[in-house]
């Protein structure tokens, strides 16, 4: 009991500390900087210089899929196994590892979605300094050069791309440590011991290796109060690429900062290293919640990508700058703590070529139900559920629409997840029934600590089958968190996985129902009394560190919770899950969002750049807290939020249990209708996002998009971070600024015009815009040339409306052509995939003949929507309409004529959705 | 079926008072109200005049008109309004996106009409329970409001007792003063031999440290009392004393009575004073700031009279009452007029949800709310406060707690202070039942 309360005591303290610490903006010393992280600063004291690394071009294998050849460490003789692949989708796949490493060395698994296929390699020349490697077609080649080790791809001529160009490749063999009574007197491991010669391959006798020091930090490390054992000792690799003519690199998320990755030098490298941080600070390079190691490059000409397969503590440099005969380069820098080099190049050309490839590495955007498009709407906490059933008649009251509400930590019994607080929600079925009785949906937090109780079935269980991580001394490893004492399940562990898998079925959580799904949180993981809020690097899976898998653990948490959710429906029924850990792969998955952000204007102007960050390596699915998560936002913050927020990927309003109330009529009759208005425009695009997601499960296209994606040669988008595009047809610019008079919008693409979506005006491609604005406005335009199918009938949730009909708002090009596409399938099951259960077609206005061709006839889907007005934007006033059907029918149809506008109405068509049909302009 | 005309007329049978039944044709969801706007065949102008449409195109599942007054019967227009007549309970006016959505909103099941839901007529049973409902709140208000002229007269009756008492406390009252004033000039006139007899015996330490302490003491009183005199007017009153936080052993935020009278017995007792002089000062002085009758007096001079109990007096009777509610992890306390706190059922402090703030009802019905403010501080967050729903009830009660935002509370209170002269039973249930 003594030592019950002392726990107890020792929990208050810890959690008041962690709160405290919360008060301020993020508290840095909790978190590294490079020079604290020792292979961090190991690495990056090696300057850039003649690489110590020789390839031996005797040992050169070729075989149909790949080349293999041995680089060697002039310096300490030891040998690594260089792999080279070309991949199918115009990729160069390189690895690096030892050739013989004392023990093996971590390599990712089941992040890449399958062996990526290869295409034959055939050498165009070799001498004794080089090969040439062909990659295709008549001038791609890609020259590995011997002594210095270096590789470069070429096109023609032009370089794009070298590796090790600077010589920075630098690959700490695992060794033996020698003096083993150093680890008593760990002290003094950093300095010198003696060290001996490691027993290594030696290429030939003669040469000698020169001896190696031991340096500070490789056998113990200690941050803080925090020691990290080293039982491996040192085991970090780094490797430089430099991108001649590029001056623009995207990518590595997740940051709070801008779009265009900066330049590096002289301050911290980007870290990627999944972390639990508390009020994180804007435009800083430190690490966040998840970590996708995929950088994009992007100049006029090209578009490629680094995808760096590891999933150890990262840091990447960027250094910009002339390179030799002052064109503009690029210099980017791997660093990380353990695994292998395996390094993927995507070539592109194009912006949507890199997207394919890698989306062909790793998967695409799980296609999510329709509903979690639409509104979410969270809190920690809805206190019970009279309060639930309040929140949710207060939707109905004010008229707002809203298709899910969240359940924050506090709904558990003692933060044990899978349960219920018996007080708070005696009958959660009641509850969910009642949601679902109004045809909305409801999430629960699940997150993976796991109180330590014996009295908890999900503890036992996990305890008895040894699915808990272990200590480094082989215990269940056992950390501070919400409950807490928490263990935390291997989730890396396939078994266990399965396990946690079956939790979810409606048997094992009790009080579940199909109108609930889950929410991953504090899946970095997050454990309150560990080094940097994170676990021990020196903890145990299986045979693996912590320190080898860490930025994969909220990726296997996510992956196993919705195999949970499909499981339980019997493979039928699509998940949702939302994390807030992730990795590359994760968007497989579900959604993501930018963790625990705050009610300032910053975080809101922050929340643009950091999704379009995960767009563009593929985690389309990407939202912040509505409202900010800490602190109390205005009035007008909270609205100017809903009006970003109901134009970004995942729309959920979130607040910390600290601040007042925010649901959205308690700010007077005038906000309640601003956000209303939002929310409404949100729900009547609801088929245009879903046609996004749809393309983007089967592209691998961001539904959230950089201008420069679209527009790759116009210089002017490459840094725009303050508007993005939905798609290809949807511009958007919120207005960020408090008190703002009016925004200046860049619409891109000369030749192209812009549709204003509220009043219709037209403007020019390439011009910067300025707009007007109130407290009303969300400017938002329509590319001329697209067609977007809306539902103008909003209703109360997104299943009211499923057989609600379309509006068209065909937006005329300056040829007066128009395309665009409509897709339809029941919202939810897995059918539109087994069955082909959908409706795919083209729409598309030409030579003044709107039509509804089959984009996929082998498919069918019986919808009962129907066209219930055509828009036409830039338009002529006809003298007819009529109308075409497939069975040969002809109907003259009503319009009218805005002159103002150039807007032409069609009233009611009426055809359905699902049918061929042509509307002729006479 | 989309293109179908939707005008589809509706055939109400409704029951008349004399439970004759009569055919009324109207478009669907157009209330009796408007059905003049509506003439079978005629042309149709907007509600707001903005257009004229042939009389098919009410109800044909397109929106015409900026008001949506064509489309009462479908959900077509975004800003139409459908209305149930809902025959057996009360009409309703539902938004117009609420027709056909699958989820059923008017109890006589006329909103969906084509979505395939499956919606009972629930109007009857509805309305008779709302009746049997209003009839059990007609008897409370009835009996509640008899317990209020009652409290209304016991008020009345308790302000007269304590204006004699006080006229006569007032009186002796001013007699002690005078008595204080005396003493105190004797105790002063013997207090100087004393002072000199101690300069003769500062020597000797050890005997004297006594009298040193005792002589500290008094020091600090008299300062204490000039400090806890805030008014100067040579009294300290409980008033003052609760003004003073500082004495507060709780650090609740506020002393009590309680706390006040054992401060006065606890320096009585510490005292030690050898001079009879002093000995007499101090005991009427103990009398008159310490005295319970003068204490009562104070608070009802100071307080009781001072607060706004309603244009009656009818919540006096809450005055100096508790009364808790038990929840499943803590005990609620009201104090009306006085505080409002919450302690743990296992083990742990009190509270302070808020002290006495002020009426906070609406306008019209400033006595249904309660504010109770400058609670204990919330971590970053603001200080604790508690608003207290009024409603009419036989008994006195506190009947819910919540927490609807971090550290504001809502409670809810019966009481038959707030209830009103009630409307006779016919009347209420006239006006909730349509024809």
């Amino acid at each position: 009991m003594a030592n019950f309360i002392e726990r107890m005591c020792l929990y208050l303290v810890l959690v008041l500390s962690v709160f405290l610490s919360i008060i301020q903006a993020v508290d840095r010393s909790n978190f590294k900087t490079c020079d604290q992280s020792a292979f961090c600063s190991r690495q990056r004291a090696m300057k850039p210089g003649q690489s110590s690394y020789r390839a031996l071009l005797e040992t050169l294998e070729l075989s149909d899929s790949h080349l293999t050849v041995q680089l060697l460490n002039n310096n300490n003789k030891v040998l690594l196994l260089l792999e080279l692949y070309r991949l199918q989708g115009n990729m160069t796949r390189v690895k690096i590892n030892e050739l013989k490493p004392v023990k093996p060395r971590y390599e990712v698994p089941d992040v890449l979605i399958t062996d990526p296929p290869t295409e034959l390699m055939s050498v165009v020349a070799q001498d004794e300094h080089r090969v040439v490697l062909s990659l295709g077609g008549e001038d791609w080649r890609l020259i590995l050069s011997a002594q210095p080790f270096r590789l470069d791809i070429m096109e023609g001529p032009q370089v794009l791309l070298s590796l090790n160009s600077r010589g920075l490749l630098a690959f700490e063999q695992l060794r033996i440590r020698k003096d083993t009574k150093s680890q008593t007197d760990t002290k003094e491991a950093g300095e010198k011991e003696d060290t001996e010669k490691h027993d290594k391959e030696k290429v030939s006798e003669g040469e000698e290796a020169e001896e190696e020091v031991d340096q500070p930090g490789m056998w113990e490390e200690t941050f803080k109060t925090h020691a990290d054992t080293k039982p491996n000792g040192p085991s970090s690799i780094s490797l430089d690429f430099s991108l001649p003519g590029v001056e623009h690199v995207y990518g590595i998320p997740e940051h709070a900062d801008g779009l265009r990755l900066k330049n590096t030098d002289g301050g911290d490298p980007y870290r990627l290293y999944n972390l639990d941080v508390f009020q994180y600070e804007l435009f800083n390079p430190m690490a966040l919640y998840g970590a996708v190691p995929v950088l994009l490059s992007h100049n006029t000409h090209r578009t490629m990508g680094l995808f760096w397969l590891n999933a150890a503590e990262t840091w990447v440099d960027v250094s910009s700058g002339q390179g030799s005969s002052e064109v503009p380069q690029t210099d980017v820098r791997w660093i990380s703590e353990s695994g292998i080099i395996d390094v993927f190049i995507m070539l592109g050309p194009r912006p949507n070529d890199v997207f394919t490839q890698y989306a062909s590495l790793t998967g695409t955007q799980a296609f999510p139900p329709l509903s979690s498009l639409a509104y979410h709407q969270c809190r920690w906490n809805y206190n019970d559920q009279e309060d639930v059933s309040a929140v949710d008649q207060g939707f109905d009251e004010h008229d707002i629409p809203y298709d899910f509400i969240w359940l924050d930590i506090e709904h558990t019994d003692g933060k044990r997840y899978f349960t219920w607080d018996n007080n708070k929600f005696p009958q959660p079925k009641d509850m969910l029934q009642g949601l679902l009785d109004k045809r909305r949906k409801m999430v629960t937090i699940v997150d993976p600590h796991i109180k330590v109780d014996s009295s908890y079935k999900i503890h036992t269980e996990i305890r008895s089958r040894g699915y808990y991580i272990k200590n480094k001394d082989g215990g269940d490893y056992e950390g501070w968190c919400w409950p807490g004492n928490a263990g935390y399940p291997d989730f890396t562990n396939p078994e266990m996985r399965k396990w946690w898998a079956s939790m979810f079925a409606y048997g094992q959580y009790e009080g579940s129902m199909e109108n609930l799904y889950t929410w991953n949180d504090m899946n970095e993981p997050s454990v309150f009394n560990g080094p940097e809020v994170t676990m021990h690097k020196d903890a145990l899976h299986g045979p693996w560190e912590h320190r080898d898998v860490h930025n994969l653990y909220g990726f296997y948490v996510q992956m196993a919770t919705a195999e949970g959710q499909i499981q339980r429906s019997g493979g039928l029924e699509r998940p949702f899950v939302l994390t807030r850990a992730f990795f590359a792969g994760s968007q497989r998955y579900g959604a993501v969002w930018t963790g625990d952000n705050a009610a300032e204007w910053g975080h809101l102007k922050m929340s643009i750049p950091m999704c379009l960050s995960l767009g563009l390596v593929g985690i389309s699915f990407c939202g912040a807290d509505v409202g900010g998560f800490f602190k109390t936002p205005s009035a007008e913050l909270l609205v100017r939020w809903y009006q970003a927020g109901a134009y970004q990927p995942f729309f959920r309003a979130h607040a910390h249990l600290d601040t007042p109330r925010r649901e959205p009529w308690l700010f007077g009759p005038d906000n309640t209708a601003l956000i209303r208005e939002a929310v409404r425009q949100r729900y009547t695009l609801l088929p245009y996002w879903y046609l996004q997601f749809y393309h983007a499960q089967r592209t691998g296209q961001p539904v959230m998009r950089p201008l420069w994606v679209e527009y790759p040669e116009d210089i002017a988008t490459f840094s725009i971070d303050d508007e993005f595009l939905i798609g290809r047809d949807l511009l958007v610019h919120p207005v960020t600024d408090e008190r703002s008079s009016g925004v200046t919008a860049y619409l891109p693409g000369n030749g192209e015009v812009w549709y204003d979506v509220h009043t219709f005006q037209r403007h020019d491609g390439a011009q910067n815009l300025s707009i007007p604005v109130t407290m009303s406005s969300i400017p938002v335009f329509q590319r001329g040339g697209s067609i977007i199918c809306r539902k103008n009938r909003v209703r109360r949730s997104s299943s009211c409306m499923e057989n609600d009909p379309y509006t068209l708002y065909v937006a005329l090009d300056s040829q007066g052509n128009a395309e665009g596409e409509l897709y339809i399938d029941d919202g939810h099951t897995f059918k539109h995939e087994t069955d082909k259960q959908f409706i795919h077609r083209r729409l598309s206005f030409t030579a003044n003949s709107l039509s509804s061709s089959d984009l996929s006839p082998d498919s069918q889907f019986p919808s009962a929507s129907w066209v219930e007005q055509v828009n036409i934007l830039g338009a002529q006033k006809p003298d007819a309409v009529t109308l075409t059907t497939t069975d040969g029918g002809e109907s003259s149809v009503e319009f009218a004529f805005d002159p103002d506008t150039a807007v032409l109405t069609l009233r009611k068509p009426g055809m359905n959705a699902g049918v061929n049909w042509t509307l002729h302009l006479r | 079926m989309s293109c179908a005309l939707l005008l589809l007329l509706m055939s109400l049978a409704l029951a008349m008072g004399t439970g004759a039944a009569v055919e009324i044709q109207r478009p669907r969801g157009v209330p009796l109200s408007s059905e003049q706007f509506y003439e079978e065949n005629k042309p149709f102008t907007c509600l707001d005049g903005s257009s004229t449409i042939p009389f098919d195109r009410i109800n044909d599942d397109y929106c015409d008109c900026r008001d949506g007054s064509d489309e009462p019967g479908t959900a077509a227009c975004p800003n139409g309004s459908f209305h149930c007549t809902n025959a057996g309970f009360r009409p309703a006016f539902i938004p117009s996106s609420r027709i056909n959505d699958g989820i059923c909103d008017c109890c006589d099941t006329t909103d969906e009409y084509n979505s395939g839901a499956t919606c009972q007529n629930t109007c009857r049973e509805m309305g008779r329970k709302e009746r049997e409902s209003l009839q059990i709140m007609a008897e409370i208000t009835k009996e509640g409001f008899m317990l209020k002229q009652q409290l209304i007269h016991e008020a009345k009756r308790g302000q007269e007792d304590k204006q004699g008492k006080l006229t006569e406390l007032q009186g002796s009252k001013k007699g002690l003063e005078e008595k204080v004033e005396a003493l105190r000039t004797v105790k002063e006139t013997a207090e100087d031999p004393e002072k000199e007899a101690k300069e003769r015996h500062l020597k000797s330490w050890e005997e004297q440290k006594e009298l040193i302490r005792m002589e500290k003491d008094k020091t600090r009183m008299a300062e204490a009392f000039l400090e806890l005199d805030d008014d100067a007017d040579g009294y300290v009153s409980v008033a003052e004393l609760q003004s003073h936080l500082e004495l507060d052993p709780d650090s609740d935020g506020s002393l009590t009575e309680t706390e006040t009278q054992v401060r006065c017995l606890s320096s009585s007792s510490t005292l030690f004073l050898p001079l009879k002089s002093r000995e007499e000062f101090l005991s009427h002085y103990q009398s008159l700031i310490c005295d319970p009758e003068f204490i009562w007096i104070c608070r009802n001079l100071e307080k009781e009279i001072g607060f706004d109990f309603g244009p009656s007096a009818e919540f006096a009777y809450l005055y100096s009452q508790c009364y808790e509610l038990s929840t499943s992890e803590y005990i609620y306390r009201l104090c009306p007029f006085n505080r409002v706190s919450q302690k743990p059922k296992f083990g742990g402090s009190e509270t302070n949800l808020g002290l006495w703030g002020q009426w906070a009802g609406p306008e019209d019905s400033l006595y249904s709310v309660m504010k109770y403010d400058h609670g204990q501080g919330c971590w970053q967050g603001p200080n604790r406060s508690t608003t207290v729903k009024l409603t009419c009830g036989k008994e006195t009660v506190v009947t819910s707690t919540s927490e609807p935002s971090r550290c504001e509370y809502l409670m809810e209170f019966t009481t038959p202070a707030v209830c009103q002269e009630p409307a006779s039973l016919d009347e209420v249930l006239q006006g909730h039942t349509e024809l």
